[in-house]
């Protein structure tokens, strides 16, 4: 079965049509990128499937089951994990309450109120600072971390509930080249091992043409052109709206 | 009277209690587009924040037009023709965009010489930018990513300024329309505008500045000429790419 | 009733609806451009009032008098708001919302001294408009010519503003400054210069609805809190920041008011009767519930993008040091030998039980708003429930005093059930409004409702058990529970549920993507704070003997925030010393110095301008220098 299926989508603003009538498929361990102008609904499109937005029309089902209109907080129950354009973390927290936050989460234990929760699950959530390999800055308070590190915290908390599937909204935008190689290495290493679906928004052509498996491209909430990275890339119509002469995109550096 | 229209001198800004920028020196002159490159976090945006006025905890020796800007309000500095255009592209979106135009409005102004210099108008501007001509009366938050971009400067342009400050014009916006900010910068150089412009990024640099400044950890490290600095792999690999 | 009666009671509502209309629309305008809730705002309209009432006695005697010197009035309070942007304001524009709405809110402790100490504290009745002391004939039944000139009145204004903000310069600017403040100045606009226009202008169109209303209200030191209360429940209605919003808030909710009393008391069958005109309050409350359920950023608002939260994160929560843990335990003991060394009646003793019960109440709202990031305004009416609830079971019930107490959080837990609901909805200035009404509503039914709260005179003889009688007993009492209370709250902010509020408060967007259900959280925060807030108010209610609507005035839930605020938002041990040096400093203030409200205001300005941490953050900070 297709871990997540994705059917006429659509949505409107005030009478603009920001999703028109997209439809996807993401399978399990495939590393999926979304791409298009800035306004062309990806974000939209993200907001809908884990939940913050309900569509106007069309289905999102995962595992088969239909998740349109549950909230976001029990869609990532049934394992849809999510980060954000803006790394968004407790900044009050230290990394690993941090983690610790999603496990209570996870086992169900929000509104216990006796038990001191930083010494909870503190071994799995150390393990998962490992794997994102910030495990020696697991005693620092997220709010004083570097971006790059953030973005990591982000993604080990993600991590904490097992998802199927991960929605990442422009993983790398405001790091340095190499920390989004490496992010994105990291990505796709854990998405093969576990069987993770991963959903991806970028812009930087070298991380969408280096880690995809398939791309869709969107403009103005349509669905212009999906497969693979070449035919994409040769795409005549994705070329017009987004690519443009890649005088400055290094397309053909 | 320098040559230089901006010039900045032992420029240093904090954030609270974090030092970012350690003595800067830079300097535009009239009717250049100068880039400065550098990493994230290394003080870009910073730097042109502070030159503008936007950070209060700033220190140093800024002229603009031999007039010392360093202690001077945003709106004072933007009335004397130094221009910003912010790099999270800040319209205001419930605004039309010919009201967006109107708050940039300031009057003409005067050459070297003593004329008057030929204002922007909203109608030179949709000359410039065709796709905000067919917007004019739709509110800002209404229009895509790139169009908002281009509004960003346009409104900037409406103050009539001698320099513009432009902050990761590049930075999160599709290829398509990064080629067109390319176009319209050597327009806008064409027309006699200066421009400091920060950047990452460095084949769009090239494609419309002559000189660069690269910033690290807040100081600047290198400055000369980009054909210089796209054949130094040494420079590049030290302080662009990581 | 007929039409006719009808026609002209909702006619009579729409002159109401007028300068409720002038007064809201001011403050949604300051809140658009400054995003500063001005709670000094129901001052500027007493302001008008009062100045109103200063001219015409001079010149009112004409109708070109009349208006002119309304007019006058409306000016002098437009020039009063410019100098308080000038003064105070601008110096707050980049702290936390929380101390902007503190800073305004001192002002209007120091207008109403200052009205009090030169119109004194009688009530004054403005004259009639000359030339409008008639009335209109509608279908036989006859409308004050005066309200039908405060309609139009409305109307103009409505016209006049929209002009103003759409075909102006001016108005352009205003709403451009109103989504980017920096960016309109990094255009070369003078933003100070454009703020203060704004304030000026909104303290004007507050100043005129205070002077219109004086000659058919008369004007007294208590109408600015009334007003501040129901310009806060049209706004939230209307859309903060929103004129025509405004406006149909205004209507809406005069119009159900007017429509109350036109009903009049109904006899149903079986004897029973239904008083409407008693309902206007709950109708403003429904009107304000169904509109927050709908569209919760009010009928014409939009939503707020997350306010950008000002300042350095907080630090995580360590657990009390070996030394903290020693100082605490010394500090009880020596609290323990207090009646052996000052003797068990002393005023020490009596002073004392006010602190523990305030640094309850106090603890109890910090839960909320430091880890809860949810700033309440109207804390005391979770402290006014418990102390009525246990009343009322002692009282009325016939209950024993110690179950009347142990039952007192079930008063405050409850009302805090059903306005938390609702508050949790909203976020930001929006919630802290709508604590605030709420608070208004809970106070106006306390007071209103003679036969079960005794109304204003409230209830007395709430004594404690013969065994309890004592000062000091109680003293050993209060001291207990209190400490029991503030060590428990202190438990469940290091526990997974506390660490979940906090998870909140620190990013929703993270949280909701993390399998917490936001809503709920800070709902069982709101009851948890409710519960033990209302114990604190059961504790005072026996401590007093006797309990009055004062107990939940705005007073007090602001009192609660200065005394957070006192000891600084950020630290645990905040509310605790918060609470006791205000209470110790008020005690020495109030006791000889008339004018200790306008002093209070002083010094919440000083706090906030000066010591934005409070007074743990500024010792921290010394000893960190050090």
């Amino acid at each position: 079965m297709t871990l997540l299926l994705v059917e006429n989508l659509a949505k409107g603003f005030g009478g603009v049509c920001a999703v028109d009538n997209v439809s996807f498929r993401l399978e399990a361990g495939e590393l999926l990128a979304m791409i298009g102008p800035n306004g062309a609904g990806k974000s939209t499109c993200f907001n809908m499937v884990n939940g913050q937005l309900r569509p106007d029309a069309g289905r999102v089902l995962l595992d088969g089951k239909n998740i349109v209109g549950l909230p976001p907080h029990d869609i990532w129950r049934m394992g849809v994990g999510r980060t954000f354009q803006i790394a968004a973390t407790f900044g009050s927290m230290t990394a690993v309450e941090n983690v610790q936050m999603a496990l209570i989460s996870r086992e169900g234990l929000l509104y216990r109120m006796w038990r001191r929760a930083d010494r909870h699950a503190r071994e799995e959530a150390m393990s998962l600072l490992e794997r994102v390999g910030m495990a020696d800055q697991a005693e620092r308070p997220c709010g004083i971390l570097a971006y790059g590190d953030v973005k990591r915290i982000e993604l080990a908390i993600a991590l904490a509930n097992r998802p199927k599937v991960l929605l990442m909204d422009e993983p790398t935008a405001g790091m340095a080249p190499k920390e989004r190689i490496a992010l994105m290495a990291l990505t796709r290493d854990l998405a093969h091992e576990n069987g993770i679906g991963v959903l991806f928004t970028e812009h930087s052509m070298d991380v969408v043409f280096g880690y995809a498996d398939k791309l869709i491209v969107l403009a103005r909430g349509k669905m212009i052109a999906e497969g693979d990275r070449d035919s994409v890339r040769d795409n005549p119509r994705v070329r017009e709206v987004y690519f443009g002469a890649g005088k400055t995109a290094g397309l053909h550096a | 009277m320098s040559d230089s229209l901006l010039s900045v001198r032992s420029l240093t800004a904090r954030y609270g209690a974090a030092q970012i920028l350690f003595g800067i020196d830079l300097d535009l002159r009239a009717g250049e587009v100068v880039a400065l490159m550098g990493r994230n976090g290394a003080g870009k945006s910073t730097t042109l924040k502070a030159i503008m006025g936007l950070l209060d905890q700033r220190s140093g020796d800024i002229t603009f037009r031999d007039a010392d800007i360093s202690h001077l309000r945003p709106y004072e500095i933007a009335r004397l023709g130094l221009g910003f255009v912010p790099e999270d592209r800040r319209v205001f979106s419930d605004l039309t965009v010919l009201e967006n135009l109107e708050v940039g409005r300031r009057p003409a102004r005067k050459n070297a010489d003593g004329r008057l210099v030929d204002p922007w108008t909203p109608e030179r501007l949709f000359e410039l930018f065709p796709n905000l001509a067919e917007a004019r009366r739709r509110a800002a938050g209404r229009m895509s990513g790139g169009e908002q971009q281009m509004l960003t400067v346009a409104r900037t342009l409406m103050g009539n300024p001698y320099a513009i400050l432009l902050d990761e014009p590049s930075e999160g916006v599709a290829p398509v329309i990064v080629d067109a900010m390319a176009d319209m910068i050597l327009a806008l150089r064409s027309s006699g505008v200066a421009i400091l412009l920060s950047e990452q990024n460095l084949p769009f640099a090239s494609l419309v500045a002559a000189r660069a400044y690269i910033l690290e950890r807040g100081e600047i490290r290198y400055s000369g000429s980009i054909d210089e600095l796209r054949g130094n792999e040494e420079i590049r690999r030290a302080y662009l790419e990581v | 009733m007929s039409a006719a009666g009808l026609l002209v009671q909702l006619l009579n509502g729409l002159a109401d609806a007028s300068s409720l209309f002038l007064l809201s629309a001011g403050l949604s305008l300051i809140f658009g451009v400054s995003r500063i809730v001005n709670f000094a705002h129901g001052s500027l309209y007493m302001l008008g009032a009062y100045v109103a009432y200063s001219i015409l006695e001079r010149i009112g005697g004409t109708p070109l008098g009349f208006w002119g010197s309304v007019l006058l009035a409306a000016l002098a309070v437009g020039a009063i708001g410019a100098m308080i942007e000038i003064v105070v304001l601008r110096r707050i524009y980049r702290t936390p919302e929380l101390f902007q709405l503190l800073a305004t809110f001192a002002v209007s402790l120091i207008v109403k001294d200052a009205v009090l100490a030169i119109w004194g504290i009688e009530d004054l009745l403005g004259p009639r408009a000359p030339g409008l002391a008639g009335a209109i004939s509608i279908l036989g039944r006859r409308l004050p010519q005066y309200d039908a000139m405060l309609i139009l009145i409305g109307v103009v204004v409505l016209a006049g503003l929209h002009l103003l903000l759409t075909r102006t310069r001016w108005g352009v600017l205003l709403r451009a400054a109103t989504q980017d403040r920096d960016m309109v100045g990094a255009l070369g606009v003078n933003q100070a210069l454009l703020m203060t226009s704004v304030f000026c202008l909104g303290a004007f169109l507050a100043g005129l609805g205070g002077a219109l209303q004086l000659p058919r209200e008369p004007a007294n030191a208590g109408i600015d809190i009334t007003a501040i209360g129901d310009a806060f429940v049209v706004v939230v209605v209307g859309g903060l920041g929103s004129i025509p919003g405004a406006f149909l808030a205004a209507v809406l909710i005069a119009e159900i008011k007017a429509l109350c009393i036109a009903l009049g008391t109904i006899a149903l069958p079986f004897g029973l009767t239904i008083a409407f005109p008693k309902f206007t309050l709950v109708a403003e409350f429904v009107v304000m519930a169904v509109v927050l359920v709908l569209r919760p950023w009010g009928l014409l608002g939009k939503p707020q993008a997350a306010a950008v939260s000002a300042g350095p994160p907080e630090t995580p929560l360590a657990p009390a040091g070996r030394a903290q843990k020693w100082l605490a335990s010394a500090v009880f003991v020596a609290l323990l030998l207090l009646p052996l060394l000052a003797g068990g009646n002393s005023y020490a003793i009596v002073l004392a039980i006010d602190i523990f019960v305030g640094v309850l109440f106090a603890t109890s709202l910090h839960f909320i708003m430091g880890p809860g990031g949810m700033h309440s305004f109207g804390h005391a009416a979770y402290f006014g429930l418990g102390a009525y609830a246990s009343a009322l079971l002692l009282k009325a019930a016939g209950l024993p005093m110690p179950v009347a107490l142990l039952l007192s959080p079930l008063g405050g837990g409850l009302g805090a059930l059903l306005f938390g609901w609702f508050c949790v909805r909203l976020s930001g200035v929006y919630l802290a409004m709508l604590t605030l009404a709420f608070g208004q509503i809970v106070w106006s039914i306390v007071l209103q409702w003679d036969d079960l709260t005794g109304g204003s005179n409230g209830i007395i003889g709430v004594w404690p058990s013969a065994w309890l009688a004592s000062k000091t007993t109680y003293f050993y009492l209060a001291l207990v529970v209190c400490a029991a209370c503030v060590l428990a709250i202190r438990r469940i902010l290091f526990s997974p549920f506390g660490f979940a509020l906090r998870a909140t408060r620190d990013s929703s967007l993270r949280s909701e993507a993390i399998g917490i259900d936001v809503r709920r959280i800070q709902w069982i925060a709101f009851i948890v704070a409710g519960a033990f807030c209302g114990l604190a108010g059961g504790l005072f209610a026996f401590s007093k003997g006797s309990i009055s609507p004062e107990t939940i005035s705005v007073s007090r839930s602001i009192d609660g925030l200065v005394m957070v605020l006192l000891g600084g938002v950020q630290s645990l041990a905040g509310p605790v010393i918060g609470a006791a040096s205000f209470l110790v400093l008020q005690d020495q203030v109030a006791r000889d110095f008339e004018y200790w409200r306008a002093a209070l205001g002083v010094l919440i300005l000083i706090l906030v301008l000066a010591f934005p941490g409070g007074l743990v953050g500024a010792l921290r900070f010394r000893l960190r220098r050090a």
